[in-house]
C-alpha cells in the first residue's frame, strides 16, 4: 500500500517536470534573430591569425574580417585590387611594386599604410623579426621565394623576390596573405589568433570557446558597409548534427552538406548553392615498377573506372568527371579542349593485353578520410570493383588520414601500385609543380608519389613559373594538360562541387569557386 | 579515517603516474605526426622538419616526456596547437561541460536506477517488477548515441521542443531553465544505459539482502513495509550497489565522448576527439591526466564513502 502511493506521488512529480521542461523548451526554438546571420561551420577555428591557420573552415571566418592587397574578382580565380590598388611588375619578373589604398584603418583605429604591410611579411618570413615567435606560420612557404620587402613611401611597397614566381600574386589573394593589424600584433603577442584585428567588411566581436564566433559590421569597410548586422560562426564537427541544426531553424546557413543530406532541403524554404571549385581527387599510379610502368595499363584504368558512377551515385552529384590534372575553375588556365577518359572496359581489357598485364595484382591505398576526399571508403570500393572486371586483381589497403599521408607521401616505391589522393590549391601552378615534376620526386621533397616523369612536362611547368604574362602562362598549362592526359601518370576521377545550404530568409548569398566564404553582400530579414 | 584517505592519496600517485606515461608513449607511437596534420596537402618532408621544429618536436621522446612531466609539475599543461590557447584554460573550460552533462546524468542514472531496482525487487515478478525489467532490457540494448540522434530528429527537427545541439543559445541570457533545455535530451540519452545496468544490479543487491533473516525479523516485528525496504534492505543492498555506481561513474564520463559529438556539446570528451584527430599531443595529454585524476579522485570518494557505510571495510 504504502509502495503505491510513493508511486503515484512519484509520477505527479515527474509529470510535473515533464510539464515544465516542455514548457521551458519552447522559447529556446525561436526563429534566429534578422540581420544576424548563423552560419554551422565544420570545426572549431585555431586561431583568427591568417598567417598561423591552414584550414578552410578558419579562412571561411578570416576572409570576412581581413583583406589582403588583391583579392580574387567574384566568381573567378583571377586576381583584382583589394588593399592595393594598382601594381607594376619588373620586366624581368622580379620585383613587384604596389600602390595601397589610401585612407583605410584597422579596426583598432591603427592606419593601413606601406610600414604594416612590411611588418605582416617581415613576421612570417624573417626569423628575426620581434614578432616571428607568433607563430609558426606553416604556409610561409608560399612567400618563399620573397627576398625582401620595403616600403618605398607610405602608400608604395616593393616586394623582390629572389627569382620570378607567377603564382606570387594569386598566393597573394589567398588567406596567408591577408593584412592584420601590426598594432594589435604587438598589443597581445600570441594572443592575436584570439584578438585579431583586420580592415575587413567585419570587426571581431567575441570568441566563446567551442560555442561561437561573433563578428559584426565594420560601417567603415572602404568597399561599402556589409548590410548584414552581425555573423555568428558555430561550429558544428558533427555533420548529421549540422543538418539536423539546420532543419530545426538553429542556423541560416551549413556548408559542406553530406551529399546524402541534400534531399533534405529540397523544398521552398531553403535553397542549396554548388559552385565547382579548384580541386581534383585522383589516383596516384606508380610509374617506377609493376603494371604501371606501362603507359598503356595506366590507360587502362583510366578507362576502366566507371567516373560517371563514381560522381553521380557515390557522390550523389556533388562532384564532376574530372578530364585531366587542372581543375576546370581555373578557367583561364584550363584546356577546354580536353574529354575525359570515357568508359570503355572493352577498351580498357585490350590495352591490359596488349601490355601483358592480364591479372596483375594491385594494392591499393585508400584512406578513412581527409580533406579534399570526400568519400574515400566507398569510392575506393566502387573503383576495385572496375579494376577487377577487368583483370586488374586489386586489393585495398585502409588507413586513417594522417597514417595514409605517411605512407602516400614519401613514394609508393615496394608499397603499393596505387593510391587515392585530393588536392586543393589556388593557383593552376601549385599541383602539377609540386606533384608531376621530374623534380618533384618525393626524395627531392615533393609531392610526385607515383614517380611520374617527362622532360617536356618538366619544361613546361619550370617556363609556366617564371612566365609573368598570364596568356603565356595558360598556354603553356594548357599544352602540359593535353600531355599529362595522354601520359596518364594519374586516374582523373572527380572535381568536387563545393556546396551550401540557407533558409529562404538569407537572400545575395553566392558560393565562390576558391572556396571562401564571402558575406559582406549577404542580408537577412 | 584521516589516516585511510591519506592513504589512498598516496597511492593514487603511481596510478597517475603510469597514466603520464601510457598516454605520453601512445601519443608517441601513433603514426602521424602533428605536423603533417596541419600542413596537409603542402606536408613536404622539408616543411614538416621546420614545423616540427618550431613546435619543439625535434628532441628525443623520453627528453620530451620528462620536459612535459617536470611543467606539468609546475602547473604549466602547456599550449594546444590546434587551438592556440593553453592547454589547462582549455580543458578546464570543458571540464566544467562535461561535468554538467556527465553529472547530470550520473544523478539520473543512479536516483532512477536504484529507485526502479528496489520497486522491481519489492514487487518481484509482479506487473512492475516486468514493466521495468522490459524497459531496461530496452535501455541497455540502444547504442546511445543512436539514441540521442533519434530523440534530435524527433524532438527538436519535428517538434522543435528542445534546441538540437549546443550547450547555450547563441542570443539570450544564460539562465539556468536556458541551461535545462539544453541539457535535457543529451543528459537523457547519456543515462539511458548507466540507468539499466544500475537498476539491474539494484534489484539482484535487494532481492539477496530481502531474503535475509534480519528482513524477516524486521517484518516480523511489525515494521512498516516502506520502512523495511527503504529502511533496512537499501542500506544493506548500498554496499553492493556503490561500487557499481563508481563504475557507472566512469561509464557515464566515456559515454560523454559520443554524446557530446551527437550534441555538440562544448564538453572535454568532443575536444579529445579533435585533438586526436588533428594529433595535438599536448591536448590529448592534458586532457587524458586531468580526465583519469578525477576519475581516480571519483573513486577515492566511493571507496571512503562504501567504507563509511559498511564497518567492516577496514579503514
Amino acid at each position: 500500500m504504502h509502495l503505491l502511493t510513493w508511486t503515484r506521488r512519484g509520477l505527479l512529480a515527474t509529470g510535473t517536470a515533464l510539464a515544465l521542461s516542455f514548457g521551458l523548451g519552447l522559447p529556446a526554438t525561436a526563429q534566429t534573430p534578422p540581420g544576424v546571420l548563423i552560419v554551422g561551420q565544420i570545426a572549431e577555428p585555431k586561431a583568427l591569425d591568417p598567417a598561423a591557420v591552414t584550414a578552410v573552415n578558419d579562412f571561411r571566418i578570416l576572409m570576412n574580417v581581413y583583406d589582403g592587397l588583391v583579392r580574387y574578382k567574384s566568381g573567378t580565380l583571377e586576381v583584382e585590387p583589394a588593399l592595393a590598388t594598382a601594381w607594376e611588375i619588373s620586366e624581368d619578373g622580379t620585383e613587384y611594386t604596389f600602390t595601397l589604398r589610401e585612407g583605410v584603418t584597422f579596426h583598432d583605429g591603427s592606419p593601413f599604410n606601406a610600414e604594416a604591410v612590411v611588418f605582416n611579411f617581415e613576421r612570417m618570413l624573417n626569423e628575426d623579426h620581434s614578432y616571428h615567435d607568433t607563430g609558426p606560420f606553416p604556409l610561409a612557404f608560399f612567400f618563399s621565394s620573397v627576398s625582401s620587402v620595403e616600403a618605398v613611401d607610405d602608400l608604395t611597397v616593393k616586394f623582390t623576390l629572389s627569382e620570378p614566381y607567377a603564382p606570387f600574386l594569386s598566393n597573394l589573394a589567398y588567406p596567408t596573405g591577408l593584412i592584420v593589424s601590426p598594432a594589435a600584433v604587438e598589443q597581445h603577442g600570441a594572443d592575436f589568433g584570439r584578438n585579431p584585428s583586420g580592415t575587413g567588411a567585419f570587426t571581431f566581436a567575441e570568441w566563446r570557446s567551442n560555442e561561437a564566433v561573433v563578428v559584426e559590421a565594420n560601417p567603415d569597410y572602404w568597399d561599402g558597409a556589409p548590410e548584414l548586422q552581425a555573423v555568428v560562426f558555430r561550429p558544428i564537427t558533427d555533420a548529421n548534427t549540422r543538418t539536423a541544426e539546420m532543419l530545426a531553424g538553429g542556423i541560416d546557413m551549413m556548408v559542406e552538406v553530406p551529399p546524402v543530406a541534400l534531399s533534405q532541403f529540397q523544398d521552398d524554404a531553403f535553397q542549396v548553392f554548388e559552385q565547382a571549385g579548384p580541386h581534383v581527387w585522383f589516383l596516384i599510379l606508380n610509374a617506377k615498377e609493376g603494371p604501371f610502368a606501362d603507359k598503356r595499363v595506366r590507360q587502362a584504368a583510366n578507362y576502366a573506372i566507371n567516373k560517371e558512377a563514381l560522381v553521380n551515385d557515390v557522390l550523389e552529384g556533388t562532384a564532376e568527371v574530372a578530364a585531366g590534372p587542372t581543375p576546370p575553375a581555373f578557367a583561364w588556365a584550363y584546356n577546354e579542349a580536353l574529354e575525359p577518359y570515357p568508359y570503355d572496359p572493352e577498351k580498357a581489357k585490350e590495352l591490359i593485353a596488349e601490355a601483358g598485364a592480364e591479372g596483375a595484382e594491385l594494392t591499393f591505398y585508400v584512406t578513412e578520410g581527409g580533406s579534399g576526399m570526400l568519400d574515400p571508403v566507398a569510392m575506393g570500393t566502387a573503383i576495385q570493383a572496375d579494376l577487377n572486371a577487368v583483370g586488374l586483381d586489386t586489393t585495398i589497403e585502409t588507413y586513417e588520414w594522417n597514417t595514409f599521408l605517411g605512407q602516400v607521401n614519401p613514394g609508393l616505391e615496394g608499397k603499393a601500385d596505387m593510391a587515392e589522393m585530393a588536392w586543393m590549391t589556388n593557383d593552376p601552378d601549385t599541383l602539377p609543380f609540386l606533384a608531376l615534376r621530374t623534380d618533384a620526386w618525393p626524395d627531392k621533397g615533393g609531392f610526385n608519389s607515383g614517380y611520374y616523369s617527362n622532360p617536356e612536362v618538366d619544361e613546361l611547368l619550370e617556363k609556366a613559373r617564371v612566365a609573368t604574362d598570364q596568356d603565356e602562362r595558360a598556354a603553356l598549362y594548357k599544352q602540359m594538360q593535353e600531355i599529362v592526359q595522354e601520359d596518364a601518370p594519374w586516374v582523373f576521377v572527380a572535381n568536387w562541387k563545393q556546396n551550401a545550404v540557407t533558409n529562404d530568409r538569407v537572400e545575395g548569398f553566392e558560393l565562390q569557386p576558391s572556396f571562401f566564404l564571402l558575406l559582406d553582400d549577404v542580408s537577412k530579414d | 579515517m584521516g589516516r585511510y584517505i591519506l592513504k589512498r592519496l598516496v597511492s593514487a600517485v603511481p596510478v597517475l603516474l603510469g597514466i603520464t606515461v601510457i598516454v605520453f608513449a601512445i601519443m608517441a607511437m601513433i603514426p602521424g605526426d602533428p605536423a603533417t596534420a596541419i600542413l596537409g596537402s603542402y606536408a613536404t618532408p622539408e616543411n614538416v622538419e621546420k614545423l616540427n621544429r618550431d613546435l619543439g618536436l625535434d628532441k628525443p621522446a623520453v627528453q620530451r616526456y620528462f620536459i612535459w612531466l617536470w611543467n606539468m609539475v609546475q602547473g604549466d599543461f602547456g599550449r594546444s596547437f590546434s587551438l592556440n590557447r593553453p592547454v589547462l584554460e582549455e580543458v578546464l573550460d570543458r571540464f566544467g561541460a562535461t561535468l554538467v552533462l556527465a553529472g547530470t546524468s550520473f544523478v539520473l542514472c543512479s536516483v532512477i536506477g536504484v529507485a526502479a531496482g528496489v520497486v522491481s525487487a519489492a514487487r518481484q515478478y509482479g506487473l512492475a517488477d516486468k514493466a521495468i525489467t522490459f524497459a531496461v532490457l530496452l535501455g541497455i540494448s540502444i547504442p546511445s548515441f543512436f539514441l540521442g540522434m533519434m530523440m534530435i530528429l524527433i524532438f527538436a527537427v519535428q517538434l522543435r521542443w528542445f534546441p538540437a545541439s549546443g550547450m547555450w543559445p547563441i542570443y539570450g541570457d544564460r539562465t539556468l531553465p536556458v541551461l535545462v533545455t539544453h541539457l535535457t535530451m543529451p543528459a537523457l540519452a547519456l543515462a539511458v544505459v548507466a540507468t539499466g545496468v544500475v537498476a539491474r544490479l539494484s534489484r539482484s543487491a535487494m532481492l539477496e539482502v530481502l531474503r535475509q533473516d534480519y528482513i524477516r525479523t524486521a517484518r516480523a516485528k511489525g515494521v512498516p513495509e516502506r520502512g523495511v525496504i527503504w529502511r533496512h534492505a537499501l542500506r544493506a543492498a548500498m554496499v553492493s550497489i556503490l561500487p557499481v555506481l563508481g563504475i557507472q561513474a566512469g561509464f557515464v564520463l566515456s559515454g560523454a565522448v559520443y554524446i557530446e559529438m551527437v550534441f555538440q556539446w562544448p564538453g572535454v570528451g568532443r575536444m579529445l576527439v579533435d585533438a586526436i584527430l588533428k594529433r595535438d599531443i599536448l591536448l590529448v595529454q592534458g586532457g587524458v591526466v586531468l580526465v583519469a585524476a578525477c576519475y581516480v579522485m571519483f573513486n577515492i570518494v566511493v571507496d571512503v564513502a562504501q567504507s563509511l557505510l559498511d564497518p567492516r571495510i577496514k579503514t
